[in-house]
């Protein structure tokens, strides 16, 4: 195939480079070349959610995007949640806490997808409705959802709480 | 047979005798709580590490060329251009495995027990599947080649560049097309496609059907699904040429038993090959693959090590389908509703193949009197082979068809007879005074079945309660003058958990204090590294933070079944709790040694030995530790060997009967034939909780797989047996928001087969919504006399069934 390009993005706060082809996946590229592999590829086929992370703040499907299209954009990954002492992201707080994962393979994307939906203030978090329809572009085979709905109000609450 | 019945005595005819000269049980201090999962830290921060993340130096990959035919000759294969293509390395087809490897191996060797082979005489074709396709093809994703190339996207072009010629034969499209006389036989050696049969009678079924007042026939079925752990397969290999050494990561639920397949299939000594399990991302079932011995192959014959991770094409297509079976039922009963016999035959579509042969019929067969005293009883069962996928065990394996046809039973009993079903379910429900209850059957490892001490009737209540029924009666019939169907739904079930032959443990401290406990346990998201290290805490006498606990790596412990059957907390758990009371009772003996004083006089507590009344006389666990190190200094009492370590392999009697009830409400729309779940509701009794929050976790993914089950997910095929559900866009899962808000209550017997009172968890939750949700949507609809007789049930499905009960009631 050939054609390789050099791609530079920044990751989580730091600047990162790699070379990969034009059709290498985002998600490839974050795992293959980079080295990040807390994003996990579930279907490949933008389904799933697993692959999701943020791209200029908001949540992208990794697996559907191609490295080149990152070029210059700036991304969070699971592997950027945590705080530099180590202190866990509200989101990732809740989850443990409210047995919210089982074999967490599912987790890294959907904690992306929730932690966007914290940025934006949780907006509809009371709505049982409304919140499990924001929540249903993640699969998870393992927990039901029901720890999953349960840890994003705690989440919300805990991230409302700490602003006031 | 054995008898039906209650057994006569209070205590369980299989309760092990209490050895004397055994440690005492320590009562729960650490079991029992909602501890919180050590295993989450490195989940939730992108630090686990699956076989998709792993790296060897000099690794390459593999993908795997599948069949594109249901059924056809393979007249021609030619891989020569794609291995001229820069950056492959090799491609191989069942050619090139000819006299290297040895014929995939069944699963049905070892795991269907001799006892019941003595006792049923099933027949059981063996059919051993090739690694490759050998000559024909025979369903949609079998492997026909595999190549290896720099990268997974060199190795998927590559893939392209293989010719194939298929000479199309005719398909055998389902179970009954399987049987015609003139049906084409998939492998002749076998004379029909019939793999498996057997019959088992309880009681006088004939006598009783032909005086019974009354009877009822139906036919039940229910869809094909896949399992769809979130991780897919995915195996890396690498072989140590020097050492003949394999090193194998894999992400399977069995490593000790990939490492015999293994062995035997490449003629390796099993000690030269290490089966490691990282993180996994679910299993659910599913067993052995092909890819688990050719990508070992690939790597031991290439020299390099070889990493192939399947896709979610490959997996929906091949990695296992599951249910997919067909009962034509008959129910004798008397006009109070008591079901006084049950007859069944069914076929099961087993695919192309079924190397496990009666594990998931059988299973129906023990399973499908529920928690019912039906005394006359016979099951005959048929495994079918067809054009598609095989079939194994998934999570229910087994018992959600068997629990949808027993539960649609009852309503159709209720209906024939103008009772509410729950009366129905009330009046032939086994009395907690009839505990123990002989079902007059062996279970599938060949032990005459047992159900342990259980409440049934009290589930029930609790259910009933916990979803709020009566207040639910009242809505329904506001919502009815209002034109909305809303309908409350029932199913129970019984699980046997626990399933031998046997799990072990090897539990260690070494000199910092530290405890690690390795098990032949496949951790694959059931929070195992939680809660086996609760159970050591407790029996050690050390804090649950202090123990680490591995499983599934075969350099660290001989032996080793693994994770399924919803059996490692019973198994595995047992097997730490054992193994830790005798390693309580060794570190008591070299820290009398230490402190001079009789063992007898010390306890250990959060890991520090005392001298019972004088807490000042004590010891650290470390220095105990130290004291037992072989060498001419240790302190050790006469005759005892050094070193602070026990295996111990628990072999389970047979298996603990878990069990629970489940209610929902449903909302049906007539015009669409939409279901929405409205709520959720289950009472579960799987005898101690090891760890509440995780029970009620594997409870509330069970129910999810189980709404699948019923309303959205099926493998489907068309009738020339073309897979018509390839992606996630045709094979729906359930989300967040098709999912309802689940509520969880519980009982709690302990069970009497093992020291520690656990019964398994890992499945009940998936074996009754299909019947839930049917029997709450033909209550939603009633009076229209709708009759659901399948799932999964689609609106298109339930649309149709709802505008052919309108037509015969008009015409009524």
């Amino acid at each position: 195939m050939g054609g390789e390009r050099e791609i530079t993005l920044r990751v989580n706060g730091r600047e990162l480079s790699g070379v990969a082809e034009p059709r290498m996946t985002l998600a490839d590229f974050l795992r293959d070349v980079l080295g990040l592999t807390g994003t996990h590829l579930g279907c490949e086929h933008g389904v799933c959610g697993a692959c999701t992370i943020l791209l200029d703040g908001r949540s992208v499907r990794s697996c559907l995007m191609f490295a080149v299209q990152a070029e210059g954009h700036e991304l969070v990954t699971v592997e950027g949640l945590e705080g530099p002492d180590g202190t866990l992201s509200p989101a990732q707080e809740a989850f443990s806490a409210n047995h919210a994962l089982q074999c967490g393979f599912c987790t890294p994307g959907f904690l992306m997808a929730v932690t966007e939906y914290l940025a934006e203030g949780a907006p509809d978090v009371d709505d049982e409705e409304a919140l499990r329809a924001r929540l249903s572009g993640n699969i998870c085979r393992c927990t039901g959802y029901q720890n999953i709905v349960k840890a994003v109000r705690a989440a919300a609450a805990d991230v409302r709480g700490g602003a006031a | 047979m054995s008898s039906t019945g209650p057994v006569g005595q209070a205590t369980h005819p299989y309760a092990p005798v209490r050895d004397p000269d055994e440690p005492e049980v320590v009562p729960p201090r650490h079991v029992g709580r909602p501890l919180r999962r050590t295993e989450d830290q490195r989940l939730i921060t992108g630090r686990a590490r699956h076989v998709g993340d792993l790296r060897v130096p000099g690794m390459v990959h593999a993908a795997i060329l599948r069949s594109t035919f249901p059924h056809a000759e393979l007249t021609r294969i030619d891989t020569s251009g794609a291995l001229a293509m820069d950056g492959v390395l090799a491609v191989v087809t069942a050619a090139e495995l000819e006299g290297k490897m040895g014929p995939f191996l069944e699963a049905a060797r070892t795991e269907i027990s001799t006892l019941l082979k003595e006792k049923v005489r099933p027949t059981l074709k063996s059919c051993p599947m090739p690694v490759l396709a050998q000559g024909r093809v025979f369903w949609i994703g079998q492997p026909v080649a595999a190549v290896v190339a720099r990268d997974r996207y060199v190795a998927e072009d590559a893939l392209e560049r293989i010719e194939v010629e298929y000479e199309p034969l005719p398909v055998v499209a389902g179970p009954e097309a399987a049987l015609e006389p003139d049906a084409p036989v998939l492998h002749p050696e076998l004379g029909d496609n019939v793999q498996t049969t057997f019959t088992v009678s309880v009681g006088d079924p004939d006598g009783v059907f032909a005086s019974a007042p009354r009877m009822l026939r139906a036919r039940l079925s229910m869809g094909r699904i896949a399992a769809n752990a979130m991780e897919t397969r995915g195996v890396l290999a690498a072989y140590d040429a020097g050492r003949g050494e394999l090193t194998v990561w894999d992400a399977n639920a069995r490593p000790h038993l990939v490492r015999t397949f293994v062995s035997e299939m490449l003629g390796m000594p099993a000690d030269a090959i290490r089966v490691i399990g990282p993180d996994m991302g679910g299993s659910f079932g599913t067993g052995m693959f092909p890819e688990d011995v050719l990508i070992p192959f690939l790597a031991r014959e290439l020299g390099v090590p070889v990493k192939w991770l399947e896709d979610r094409r490959e997996n929906l297509a091949n990695t296992r389908h599951a249910r997919d079976q067909l009962h034509d039922v008959e129910a004798a009963f008397d006009d109070e509703g008591r079901v006084l016999a049950i007859r069944d035959r069914f076929l099961v579509d087993a695919g192309a193949y079924n190397a496990y042969a009666i594990t998931v019929s059988y299973n129906s067969a023990a399973h499908l009197r529920n928690q019912f005293g039906i005394d006359h009883y016979r099951v005959e069962s048929l495994s079918v082979l067809t054009n598609k996928a095989p079939v194994t065990p998934v999570r229910g394996a087994g018992r959600p068809e068997v629990t949808f046809v027993m539960d649609r039973l009852v309503g159709l009993i209720a209906a024939e007879l103008g009772l509410d079903p729950i009366e129905v379910r009330r009046r032939n429900l086994i009395r907690p005074e009839q505990m123990p209850y002989a079902m007059g059957m062996p279970y599938r490892d060949g032990v005459d079945i047992v159900y342990d001490r259980a409440d049934f009737p009290d589930q029930l209540e609790k259910a009933l309660e916990l979803f709020g029924a009566e207040a639910f009666r009242r809505e329904q019939e506001e919502a009815r003058a209002r034109d909305r169907r809303i309908g409350l739904g029932v199913s129970s079930y019984v699980e046997g958990s626990g399933y031998g032959p046997h799990e072990g443990a090897v539990v260690r401290i070494d000199t910092t204090g530290h405890v690690t406990v390795h098990t032949g346990a496949r951790p694959h998201g059931q929070g195992l590294e939680t809660t086996l290290a609760q159970i050591c805490a407790d029996q050690l006498g050390v804090r649950p933070e202090d123990v680490t606990v591995r499983g599934g790596d075969t350099a660290t412990i001989a032996h080793g079944i693994g994770t399924f059957a919803s059996r490692s907390a019973v198994t595995a758990g047992s097997a730490v709790g054992i193994a830790a009371q005798r390693l309580r009772r060794k570190v008591l003996a070299v820290a009398g040694e230490v402190l001079e004083t009789d063992p007898a006089d010390l306890e250990l507590v959060e890991g520090r030995v005392a001298a019972r009344g004088t807490p000042e006389r004590s010891v650290a666990l470390a220095e105990v530790a130290h004291a037992a190190q072989p060498g001419p200094r240790a302190k050790l009492p006469e005759g005892m060997e050094p070193g602070l370590e026990v295996t111990h392999y628990y072999v389970p009697p047979t298996v603990t009967f878990a069990s629970g009830t489940h209610v929902v409400g449903v909302e049906v729309d007539e015009e669409t034939g939409f279901v929405k779940l409205l709520r959720y509701v289950t009472v579960d009794e799987c005898g101690q909780m090891l760890n509440p929050m995780i029970v009620e976790g594997q409870i509330h993914g069970g129910v999810a797989h189980g709404v699948g089950n019923a309303l959205f997910e099926e493998v489907a095929y068309d009738a020339e047996g073309q897979l018509l559900t390839g992606t996630y866009m045709d094979y729906l899962m359930p989300t967040a928001a098709e999912v309802p808000p689940i509520a969880v209550g519980h009982q709690v017997f302990p069970s009497e087969l093992n020291p520690f009172g656990i019964k398994g968890c890992g499945e009940g939750g998936a074996v009754s919504p299909p019947a839930a949700i049917a029997n709450a949507i033909v209550d939603a609809l009633a009076p229209l006399p709708v009759r659901i007789d399948r799932v999964p049930l689609s609106p298109e499905r339930l649309l149709r069934l709802i505008v052919e009960a309108k037509a015969s009631a008009g015409a009524a």
